[in-house]
């Protein structure tokens, strides 16, 4: 009896592409929302990002079922965290969780590519960015999804921050401004709608500061 | 969704062990297993699908003084880098390091595990674990994914009560004892320079100087780190940017073509 390869795959892709940028005292997160699969949308207003704790925020995009299965699940443990510890996850703490919940379905993985966003203990914007498996780093911005290929050359170029392993240490984060900030994810989004298909519809751009959680939204080309 | 949280705990269970002879040995976590076939047919597509990081020079060797350690920090998902500053070099306690090479997050996982364990074989036992122990235990449970398709080649240097310790551990259940290794795809261009500059009484700064260059002659653009480990623990020595290491070590002089038309245009 011949070999079959599997007729039936448990995994789809939904698209979409996210960005977060960490500034001196806050932080930026982006989506898109427009949720497709194969040639077809399936909707323009879904919303990729969700809140995990009072100072971080997670952005996924890839396979939209397993992101939801991985939300859920990350919200619980948090609401755990706070019985059991009398307050809220820090930015750090839930980046470290989602790498050991995304490797332990290593060998049957969550199809989610994220990027974590959130203030650190100080105040200071953290940006943690994730392969599909859990391998995680602090970094001063990054982007996953499908425009993230187009996307991360220009923020590479407008916000090369130095690496966070050089010695003496240097601030990762970005000096721009909180408004100059969302202004480049504008440009992003709009240069990725351009040349990615399944990029557009609509951005959805979070800012978390001290002030608390503020978003906002940008029409893109619905085409 | 029912959540299950055994595989977040890393001691075996106090009661209804399954078997007696597993009894008492400290089991690694339990993951879920997709229920296929085709075992090795959907591993294979998981990893396409996920496409871990890789691509990467890493070396360590045993010197007078101690372990020298460094790493780059590039990687890279298929043709495209993913990142230029990855962390390769994994703190596992304050005397024990361990580098990443293969599968970005098979060793961030196993390394931390392995970090666990060993902070509590010290609880445990009251003494640090030799660096002989912690390359076993890691040896053991990569040993017992074998053919699963972890990809770990890992470097384990420390310094325990015998002195410096080195041990390489990879994902088909190897582990070997030694004083040089370099693990990666720049492993190659490393050896070349590492081999033919080393010496075992080196100081401190000339082994770490050693260390930049392998790295240095093996990527090009990327980060280097380099740590020492000694006596007291690890500290890390440097971390430098390669593209300027580049410039430091060949300067750029102006050449006597350029001075001379300089002259010309300003008669």
């Amino acid at each position: 009896m011949t070999k079959q390869a599997a007729n039936w795959s448990p995994y789809d892709n939904n698209g979409g592409s996210c960005v977060a940028i960490a500034g001196a005292d806050y932080c930026v997160i982006a989506a898109d929302t427009r949720m497709s699969t194969g040639y077809s949308i399936l909707s323009r207003d879904y919303s990729k990002i969700c809140k995990l704790a009072d100072k971080s925020l997670m952005a996924s995009s890839g396979f939209q079922a397993d992101v939801k299965a991985l939300q859920k699940f990350l919200a619980a443990r948090h609401l755990t965290y706070q019985h059991q510890h009398n307050k809220q996850m820090s930015c750090p703490a839930m980046a470290q969780l989602l790498s050991n919940t995304l490797y332990y379905k290593r060998f049957f993985p969550y199809y989610s590519f994220n990027v974590l966003g959130g203030l650190d203990n100080e105040g200071k914007g953290c940006v943690y960015t994730y392969d599909a498996v859990g391998s995680y780093e602090r970094v001063g911005y990054g982007c996953q999804g499908s425009g993230s290929t187009l996307i991360m050359p220009f923020l590479d170029n407008q916000l090369k921050s130095p690496s966070p392993l050089l010695l003496p240490a240097q601030d990762a984060v970005t000096p721009l401004s909180e408004s100059e900030a969302v202004d480049l994810v504008k440009t992003c989004f709009a240069s990725a709608t351009e040349r990615d298909i399944y990029t557009g519809d609509r951005l959805e751009i979070v800012v978390l500061n001290a002030d608390g959680i503020h978003r906002q939204y940008m029409e893109l080309r619905k085409d | 969704m029912k959540l299950d949280l055994s595989g977040f705990e890393s001691t075996p269970p106090l009661f209804g062990a399954s078997d007696g002879l597993s009894h008492g040995f400290p089991t690694a976590p339990s993951f879920d297993l997709p229920i296929t076939g085709d075992f090795d047919g959907f591993q294979k597509e998981a990893v396409q699908m996920v496409k871990p990081a890789k691509g990467t020079t890493t070396l360590a060797f045993i010197f007078k003084e101690g372990v020298m350690v460094a790493a780059d920090s590039r990687a890279s998902m298929g043709g495209y880098i993913s990142s230029q500053s990855v962390k390769k070099i994994i703190e596992i306690n304050p005397y024990m390091l361990g580098t990443m090479a293969g599968g970005a997050a098979d060793c961030q996982f196993w390394h931390r595990n392995l970090g666990i364990k060993c902070r509590l074989h010290e609880l445990a036992n009251k003494r640090r674990i030799s660096v002989t122990g912690a390359s076993k235990l890691l040896a053991n449970i990569l040993y017992s994914y074998r053919g699963m398709g972890l990809s770990v080649g890992t470097m384990i240097a420390g310094w325990d009560e015998t002195g410096p310790g080195l041990y390489y551990v990879d994902s088909e259940g190897g582990r070997l004892k030694g004083t040089r290794f370099s693990v990666g795809s720049g492993s190659p261009y490393a050896y070349g320079v590492l081999d033919s500059g080393y010496r075992f009484d080196m100081s401190v700064e000339e082994a770490a100087e050693l260390a930049r260059r392998s790295i240095y002659h093996a990527t090009f653009r990327d980060g280097a780190s380099v740590y020492y480990v000694g006596p007291n623990g690890w500290k890390k020595m440097s971390g430098d940017d390669v593209g300027e290491l580049h410039y430091h070590y060949y300067p750029v002089m102006p050449s006597t073509v350029e001075q001379e038309m300089g002259e010309v245009s300003g008669a």
